[in-house]
């Protein structure tokens, strides 16, 4: 390692730089513990049949091989704080990339050395011999450990690469390794929808007959990729320039301190973004037709989700509630609906169509939304939580105990519940997700508005200055108590739609359904969002229910179906450390700052000019002491 | 017993006020009075009181024995809003704006329970004309805010509530020594616009340079009740409070 170092000439003023060996053996640690790690719970040998590009790459292995290719890249990464002398870039780096790198495979080749020798099966389930094929492509187990060093250090160099090329070209790169990948995973989707649009021909040539991508296929994809990008670039710098053009004239005309040229460009883009609603809201109705079965399942049950999370953001991401047992009114809802709806409940069934049930449902669930909040409300922060969760739990166990069987069937639960009457013209039911699809989208359209309009409002206002400061928003006269009872009715009721919807889709209920977990994936949905930011909770849903997959409910990734918790934590924490403002940029806030830049400019300028001109005798300065 | 402008009737008053956080006895039989476009302070030292003082005239907590009258009304049951409603706000202390929300979100917030559209837009523009800065600021995030702005868009978000009498609690923590100065000129130009101030303070004799009244609290009694000027000259606070 020390020959790496760059000899520290005493003549040069720079200061020079020389690797850390700790840093360089605690990276390559972790980087071999990740990837034991990933070889214990067995994703490499359970995802390894299946190509992602076929021939020359199986899920499984690629299961593995990012992980040196992340470590590398962020062993040699470095925040360059202001005043620091940036680090030089060159061979070094790779060669460190490929020592981390290298560790990483190192553990994996001992990894295969052990299960070789040991018999650890009764802890570690995926001790296997599979592995230790999988580890040494079925040869001797030298040849393992020296094929994982090389792939190791290649794996490590060539993410260590990736600080050697231009930003531009690591964009290109990274932006062809994701749709590789991307395009890989999604074939069910893809080919789905494909079949639907009549363009079989299409996965026809990029698909191979074992799954996964033909290195064709991968070639077409990321000659696409790279075309796409770079006519985006090309668009969007042309663009930058007209509106760099134009906020120059404006400025020229309207003074240091007009603010028009915001304005402008706010409005073009605001209508720009009218248009790319409505386009993509026509692309959304119009997509189940050309979806399969599956596909339309698979898209009924985000929307159930984000209807849940749209009520959950409401009382999370705006009041700052946080609700843990939100399942609570998801089960309200579905299990009025099995009562006023089925002829089999054992309690009423008086048989009501669904949107007449409906109507009842609303009142109950905003019943038992003040019942809960009454008295959770008052409390604060982790009291809260925790108290919430108990009610969460405590509604699943009151619909599986013995105690209110008659009424709701207990582990028994509600079977026979009828689907969606619609004035009679058709009725929506779980076998024609096509439709379960659309109800569910009218009632997050709903969701989606009310949100919309509830934030803007003066309710909506109030909640954020809870949120912010409890204390505070009393002080400026806020009815706090009934405000917080507010959002937490609000979301109630939207919690309960989506359990009506449940109920005539699955078309029987179960206390099982209702479990912590619902909650919880609920919460992370917001959380990964980004709180309290519809787009961004639509985006959650659409990632993590659609791609992952819900607490019961298969996504798209059905191979990581077993580790989809896993998943699901691990983008928890990298998404609090990296982003904790969730996934979408709050393009609020980013105008917000753009605008910040553009008046914090007008005001030096104002200040230039009250320097050269003597102070207001009127108004005392605030800076200068009167 | 206490200094009174002659005849009116005090905006709001304490009589005979105790307060307990728990079975702590915080204020000990403690009488105030603050009479319409006075400006007054109260004085004391750590934990003698002050803020729960403050609290207390709000009504966000409640006082175990005696009343707090707001214009001739006891209001001891009454809501914070309602007292808000009828002029009464506070600056809390260390300002505490709401950090995440824009400079303009938090002056709104001020005006939470008005709802006269134009007085509302006129009472902005005031401001704006009373802090320039905080107008080039109104899309910022009042966190991002440095110390000397937050003042300013606290004393905002207080005067958009319309306040007959402003609760001011500490205004000068925290600040630079240069901007504690115009600080008070500002409170001082708040009062002449016809406000009455109710202020806590450590800096003692700023806050008595510029008031009519005040009073001293010591252990959660009420120990001195004097003029300004009376207050200035007490050798005792002179020895504990004024430095000498
Ligand atoms: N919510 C509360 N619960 C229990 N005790 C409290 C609470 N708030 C304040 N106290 C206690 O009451 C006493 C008086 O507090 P208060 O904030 O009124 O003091 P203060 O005079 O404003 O002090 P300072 O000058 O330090 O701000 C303190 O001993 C404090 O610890
Ligand atoms: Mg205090």
């Amino acid at each position: 390692m020390t020959a790496t170092s760059v000899p520290a000439t005493a003549s040069s003023s720079e200061p020079q730089w020389s690797p850390d060996p700790r840093r360089l053996v605690s990276y390559g640690a972790i980087c071999a513990l990740t990837m034991v790690f990933i070889c214990l719970i067995g994703m490499p040998v359970k995802l390894d049949p299946r190509p992602l590009i076929d021939p020359i790459l199986s899920r499984g292995y690629a299961s593995l091989v990012w992980v040196p290719v992340v470590f590398g890249y962020s062993v040699t990464s470095f925040v360059v704080l202001e005043g620091m002398a940036a680090r030089r870039r060159g061979p070094s780096d790779v060669l460190e990339g490929a020592i981390v790198g290298a560790i990483g495979g190192l553990g994996v080749g001992i990894l295969g050395l052990l299960v070789d020798n040991f018999d650890l099966r009764d802890p570690l389930i995926n001790w296997s011999p599979q592995l230790v094929d999988f580890i040494t492509f079925g040869n001797s187990i030298g040849f393992g450990i020296v094929i994982w060093l090389v792939i190791g250090a290649l794996c490590g160099a060539a993410g260590a690469g990736l600080h050697l090329l231009p930003e531009t070209v690591r964009l290109y790169v990274a932006s062809v390794v994701l749709a590789v990948v991307g395009m890989s995973f999604l074939e069910t989707a893809a080919t789905d929808l494909l079949q639907g649009l009549k363009l079989e021909f299409i996965s026809d040539a990029i698909y191979a007959k074992q799954g996964g991508l033909t290195v064709r296929g991968a070639v077409i994809v990321a000659v696409l990729t790279v075309a796409g990008l770079a006519l985006g670039r090309f668009i969007r710098a042309n663009q930058q320039r007209a509106a760099a053009g134009r906020a120059e004239a404006d400025l020229a005309t309207g003074g240091g301190a007009s603010l028009t040229p915001v304005g402008g460009a706010m409005r073009r883009r605001s209508n720009r973004e009218l248009v790319l609603g409505g386009l993509g809201i026509v692309g959304l109705l119009l997509l189940p037709q050309f979806l399969g079965g599956i596909m339309n399942e698979l898209l009924a049950n985000v929307g159930l989700f984000l209807l849940l999370a749209l009520g959950l953001n409401i009382v999370v991401g705006l009041a700052g509630i946080l609700d843990l047992g939100y399942v609570a009114f998801f089960a309200v809802g579905g299990y009025t609906t099995a009562v006023l709806t089925s002829p089999n409940a054992p309690w009423l069934h008086p048989e009501l169509p669904w949107f007449v049930a409906l109507l009842i449902v609303i009142p109950i669930a905003a019943l038992v939304g003040l019942l809960i909040g009454a008295p959770v409300i008052r409390m604060r922060g982790d009291y809260l939580a925790i108290v919430t969760l108990g009610f969460g739990e405590i509604i699943r166990l009151l619909f599986l105990s013995d105690w209110l069987a008659p009424y709701f069937g207990g582990a028994q639960g509600i079977t026979n519940i009828p689907g969606v009457q619609i004035f009679g013209i058709a009725t929506v039911s779980g076998t024609d997700p096509k439709a379960v699809f659309y109800l569910v989208m009218g009632f997050c359209a709903l969701a989606i508005y009310v949100s919309w309009r509830l934030e803007r409002s003066r309710l909506g206002r109030a909640w954020m200055a809870i949120r912010e400061d409890e204390k505070v928003a009393e002080a400026m006269g806020i009815n706090t108590v009934n405000a917080k009872l507010a959002a937490f009715v609000t979301g109630a009721i939207l919690a309960s739609f989506s359990g009506a919807i449940f109920a005539a889709k699955v078309g029987s209920i179960f206390p099982n359904s209702f479990e912590i977990l619902v909650s919880v994936i609920i919460l992370v949905i917001v959380i990964v969002g980004g709180m309290g930011r519809i787009a961004g909770v639509a985006l959650g849903a659409v990632v993590l229910i659609g791609i992952l997959g819900g607490p019961s409910q298969p996504g798209l990734l059905q191979e990581l179906a077993e580790y989809k918790l896993l998943i699901y934590g691990a983008l928890l924490v990298w998404m609090m450390l990296k982003r904790p403002e969730g996934l979408l940029p709050n393009v609020r806030r980013s105008r917000e700052l753009h605008h910040e830049e553009l008046s914090q400019d007008a005001w030096l300028k104002a200040q230039e000019i009250e320097a050269a001109a003597p102070p207001d005798p009127e108004y005392p300065g605030w800076e200068t002491p009167a | 017993m206490s200094v009174e402008a002659d005849g009116a009737t005090p905006i709001l008053e304490f009589r005979n006020i105790n307060t307990h956080y728990g079975a702590v006895h915080i204020l000990k039989d403690v009488d105030l009075a603050i009479y319409p476009g006075e400006l007054v302070c109260l004085l004391g030292g750590n934990a003698s009181g002050k803020s729960t003082t403050l609290k207390t005239l709000l009504g966000m907590v409640t006082p175990t024995t005696g009343e707090v009258v707001l214009d001739g009304e006891v209001v001891n049951d009454k809501p914070t809003s309602y007292r808000v409603e009828r002029g009464v706000t506070m600056v809390p202390e260390n300002r505490r704006l709401f950090k995440r929300l824009t400079v303009k979100e938090n002056l709104e917030l001020g005006a939470y329970l008005r709802t006269d559209k134009d007085g509302i837009a006129n009472d902005l523009e005031r401001i704006y004309t009373m802090f320039p800065r905080v107008k080039e600021r109104l899309s910022q995030r009042a966190g991002t805010l440095s110390g000397g702005e937050q003042q300013m868009v606290a004393m905002g978000r207080a005067l958009m509530a319309q306040p007959r009498v402003l609760l001011m609690d500490e205004p000068s923590m925290g600040l630079a020594p240069a901007l504690v100065q115009t600080n008070f000129a500002l409170i001082e130009e708040i009062h002449d616009s016809g406000v009455a101030i109710f202020m806590v303070e450590q800096n003692a004799n700023m806050a008595l340079s510029i008031a009519d009244r005040g009073w001293v609290l010591q252990t959660g009694r009420v120990v001195l009740d004097d003029t300004a000027d009376a207050l200035m000259a007490n050798p005792e606070l002179r020895a504990s409070y004024l430095g000498g």
